[in-house]
């Protein structure tokens, strides 16, 4: 088994990038990642992209991108998990990797989302839920998160104001973040007087359309410091797991399996606990799904996720930094790359590189990729000892 | 028509749907403020209800009611005006709701506002004849009409289904005739493809609405050898309050025999509904050894006639609501929210 | 154009609100299974789920409503407890969106569901309302 280290990085900025297609997304992030690693080839493509066969009617995506890239013949494989494509990617990659099989692995995370309606939009983000018995009762998928917000509220007598703070939070680290779709600074009565998306969750609370593309590369670590690189980020644990796809069948515990199951399988991998953490990359597609992974993860106790987020605990000088580039709120959620967008910033974290946002003495990052409501999660831990 | 063996009602299911508009609140539209209206409102479907899902609501209080196995349901009929689709059955949708499914014979009805009767009276036949146990005969409606339209005022959305089979003891009533009288009248019609109804404004009263119920009445009268004052109740289809209150005087009966089942001022013309639902509100109160008579109309023109005589209260201990409580359940929506529900908003 | 054999195919669950059972363990599921989820059983069988339950958490649909469900706006999904144990994702109907409240008691009714303009077919399928008092 090998060590496996992270040896380049890149993305383009999130948002509506009207003049860029699918390809020039996944050319730009790849292409900065390879520049990142000093190299020009890779073994194999791994990835990770959640609706470009609805939104775009573009499969194959493997090989899309490998030929997108000017490389040829060598193995593509395209991965769809929603909003877990990339990190699931991720994932994949490193495990390949990890056995010796493959050398140099480049990952790319890809949405290209406002080339369509928000009919179509929509209609892409409950593709991750079942089709016959909940997309047919006309939910939406902010309209999901708002029965978990509801019932997360009532049962720990939590108030909206101190969920939507995560919104907040997001924006003020966004704001320094030069990739990030939203920069503009927030109050929390701003985003409690936003238009309703689904009662009781307010648009301001939730992600919404977004084009973007993350890349990163992968190697043993021998090969890396053979290739002089210092300091090298490593991969100190990688999992993903599953829920059922139902969500009234699991909504009462207001607590996702997939995402304790996930963080259970890396700490083990990684073989400490999750008071090494120096920084999370989460994945808040609604503000509630923050504060509930915040819990999930280990971070804070059941029912208490809300009151860290306004008591400053996730700033980026508090007890556990989160988000630390705006998050999937702030930085923006283009959903199949956002995994791999998370990863990128761990990794610029770790090298010193996050700017004005940079957490002091960063060792070790987490970062927490969640699909819909919770039926699919990855967590990657990232270090540089 | 007598049966040759007698055939009863087992249980009966009405449904009226929560939303009520003022016809006031129509005549607010139109500029027609303070007119007196003789229907003071009438019931209008929900956004996602139309005449089979009230048919199914109905068909499940009767089944709830009845206690028997959906299978042994041998026929289902749909008498309406307003099937969802101009091509599928309706019946197959409501025997597959309700559990019937597959060994039953089901067909839709059209007679204007007497699909329902023709309905009942065909299960009748076959239930006499011996070749069905039980039948599902369903009058419903949401009924149609064009904005401004004098029926605009009147007509309402709701539905009764009625499950008949061989008369036992344990029967709600029986049946002991029903006589039928149709003739080629246009009075009211609707041509295919067209959203809604017309008609022949006053033509639709005398030659049409009074002289079929006025004949089926006096011939069932005539075929049974009973007096209008053999009867506790008379229901007739309810178009608006001066027709059915005017034939009743025609025919001999008293104002007391029909107030029971007059729902048109709080109910609306619920179309192939109006004379059944009027006939579930008589059986939700009338008394064994009572007797009823009800008669349809369709325009085109028909109507259908039954004499009905009651044997047990269903209600005891029934977890069914009545009609009146039905009535009393009930949400305003203002003409906006109307044209809403009832389609006339095209998007 | 909805798929009329996709619709047709789940016709008898959701007009008439049908699970299924696990005869090993006797665990009970709406949507049905073919596996038992808890035991691993592959003997299920059709179980007709009660028709009345409470609102266990609800959410008002406001905007951007899939297609064919425009029309209904605004609308309730909630999350209701069935009497025997059993969530279903459900909307609410014949309420306001303002009388809606965690608890309330809900029974089974039978809609239209989904219609996408006037020339598909019409899919109907269970959703619950307030009891009637």
């Amino acid at each position: 088994m090998h060590r496996v280290a992270v040896i380049g990085v890149g993305c383009t900025r999130v948002g509506e990038l009207w003049d860029k297609s699918l390809k020039d997304l996944i050319v730009e992030s790849a292409t900065k990642a390879l520049d990142d690693a000093g190299i020009d080839k890779v073994d194999i493509v791994y990835v990770g992209n959640a609706y470009s066969k609805i939104l775009q009617t573009q499969g194959n995506l493997g090989s899309f991108t490998v030929d997108s890239l000017g490389f040829e013949g060598i193995p593509a494989v395209s991965i769809e998990a929603a909003d877990c494509s990339g990190s699931l990617a991720f994932h994949e990659a490193y495990k390949a990797v990890r056995s010796g099989l493959v050398g140099k692995a480049l990952v790319v995370g890809v949405e290209k989302m406002s080339d369509s309606s928000p009919e179509e939009v929509a209609k892409a983000l409950m593709s991750c839920e079942d089709q016959d018995y909940v997309a047919f009762t006309g939910v939406t998928q902010p309209g999901l998160h708002a029965l978990v917000l509801r019932l997360y509220m009532e049962t720990f007598k939590v108030k909206h104001e101190e969920i939507a703070e995560f919104t907040v939070k997001a924006h003020k680290n966004a704001s320094n973040n030069p990739y990030a779709q939203f920069k503009n600074p927030l109050k929390v009565e701003d985003v409690l007087r936003s238009p309703i998306l689904a009662d009781p969750l307010r648009l301001l609370e939730y992600t919404t359309v977004a084009d973007g593309s993350a890349a990163l590369v992968l190697c043993s670590i021998e090969e890396a410091e053979k290739m002089g690189k210092k300091p090298v980020v490593e991969v100190l644990g990688s999992a993903s797991a599953t829920d059922k796809l139902y969500l009234p069948e699991r909504i009462g515990k207001l607590s996702f399996n997939a995402t304790r199951e996930a963080a259970k399988k890396a700490f083990e991998e990684a073989k400490f606990s999750v008071d090494k953490v120096n920084f999370v990359e989460t994945h808040d597609s609604s503000t509630i799904m923050g504060v509930i992974s915040l819990e999930d993860l280990g971070f804070v106790g059941k029912g208490r996720g809300a009151s860290l987020v306004v008591e400053g605990g996730i700033e980026i000088d508090g007890k556990i930094p989160t988000n630390t580039m705006g998050g999937s709120k702030g930085r923006g959620n283009p959903v199949g790359a956002t995994g791999v967008y998370q990863l990128v910033e761990a990794v610029l974290q770790l090298r010193g590189e996050a700017g004005k946002n940079q957490v002091k003495d960063a060792k070790i990052g987490l970062t927490h990729t969640i699909a819909g409501v919770g039926n699919f999660a990855t967590v990657n831990i990232l270090g540089c000892l | 028509m007598k049966p040759e063996r007698l055939v009863g009602i087992v249980s009966y299911g009405g449904y009226i749907p929560i939303y009520r508009v003022k016809t006031s609140e129509i005549a607010r539209m139109w500029g027609r403020d303070g007119e007196t209206l003789q229907t003071e409102e009438v019931a209008v479907a929900a956004m996602d209800e139309d005449s089979v899902t009230m048919a199914v609501e109905a068909a499940r209080y009767a089944l709830k009611r009845a206690k028997i196995n959906p299978k042994e349901i041998g026929a289902i009929y749909v008498g309406s005006e307003s099937k969802p689709y101009a091509v599928k059955s309706s019946g197959t949708i409501v025997a597959e709701a309700i559990g019937a499914s597959p060994n039953i014979t089901a067909a839709d009805f059209e007679f204007a506002c007497k699909g329902g009767t023709e309905a009942l009276q065909t299960c009748i036949g076959l239930i006499a004849s011996g070749m069905i146990k039980y039948g599902l005969a369903i009058g419903v409606d949401t009924g149609q009409a064009a904005p401004s339209d004098e029926l605009e005022y009147t007509v309402g959305c709701g539905g009764a289904a009625f499950l008949v089979g061989p008369k036992t003891d344990e029967t709600v009533a029986y049946f002991e005739a029903s006589t039928s009288y149709v003739t080629d009248t246009p009075d009211f019609w609707r041509r295919a493809e067209r959203p809604y109804p017309s008609h022949a404004r006053r033509f639709t009263g005398e030659p049409a609405y009074f002289r079929h119920i006025v004949n089926a009445t006096k011939n069932l009268m005539a075929e049974l050898g009973y007096k209008p004052e053999d009867f506790d109740y008379a229901v007739f289809h309810q178009p608006n309050l001066k027709f059915p209150l005017k034939a009743g005087l025609m025919l001999g009966f008293t104002r007391k025999q029909l107030e029971h089942g007059l729902l048109i001022p709080s109910l609306g013309n619920a179309y192939a509904g109006s004379a059944l639902l009027g006939l579930v509100a008589v059986l939700d109160v009338a008394k064994p050894g009572q007797r009823i008579l009800l008669a349809s109309y369709g325009s085109g023109s028909g109507s259908d006639a039954f004499s009905i005589v009651v044997q047990n209260n269903p209600y005891r201990g029934n977890p069914i609501p009545f009609i009146s409580q039905m009535l009393k359940r009930k949400k305003y929506i203002d003409y906006a929210q109307y044209v809403k529900h009832r389609g006339k908003i095209v998007f | 154009m909805l798929s009329a054999p996709r619709y047709w195919r789940e016709i008898r669950y959701r007009y008439r609100l049908i699970g299924s059972r696990c005869l090993k363990c006797g665990k009970i599921y709406f949507p049905r299974r073919l596996v038992c989820a808890v035991c691993g059983s592959r003997k299920l069988e059709d179980y007709k789920l009660s028709e009345k339950g409470k609102i266990k958490t609800f959410t008002v649909i406001r905007r951007s409503p899939p297609l064919g469900y425009e029309k209904n706006v605004p609308y309730v999904v909630a999350v209701v407890e069935l009497e025997d144990g059993v969530n279903v994702l459900s909307q609410i109907v014949d309420v306001s969106p303002e009388e809606v409240k965690i608890g309330m008691p809900v029974e089974l009714t039978f809609r239209k569901v989904r219609e996408n303009g006037k020339e598909g077919i019409i899919e109907y399928g269970f959703k619950f309302r307030p009891i009637f008092e």
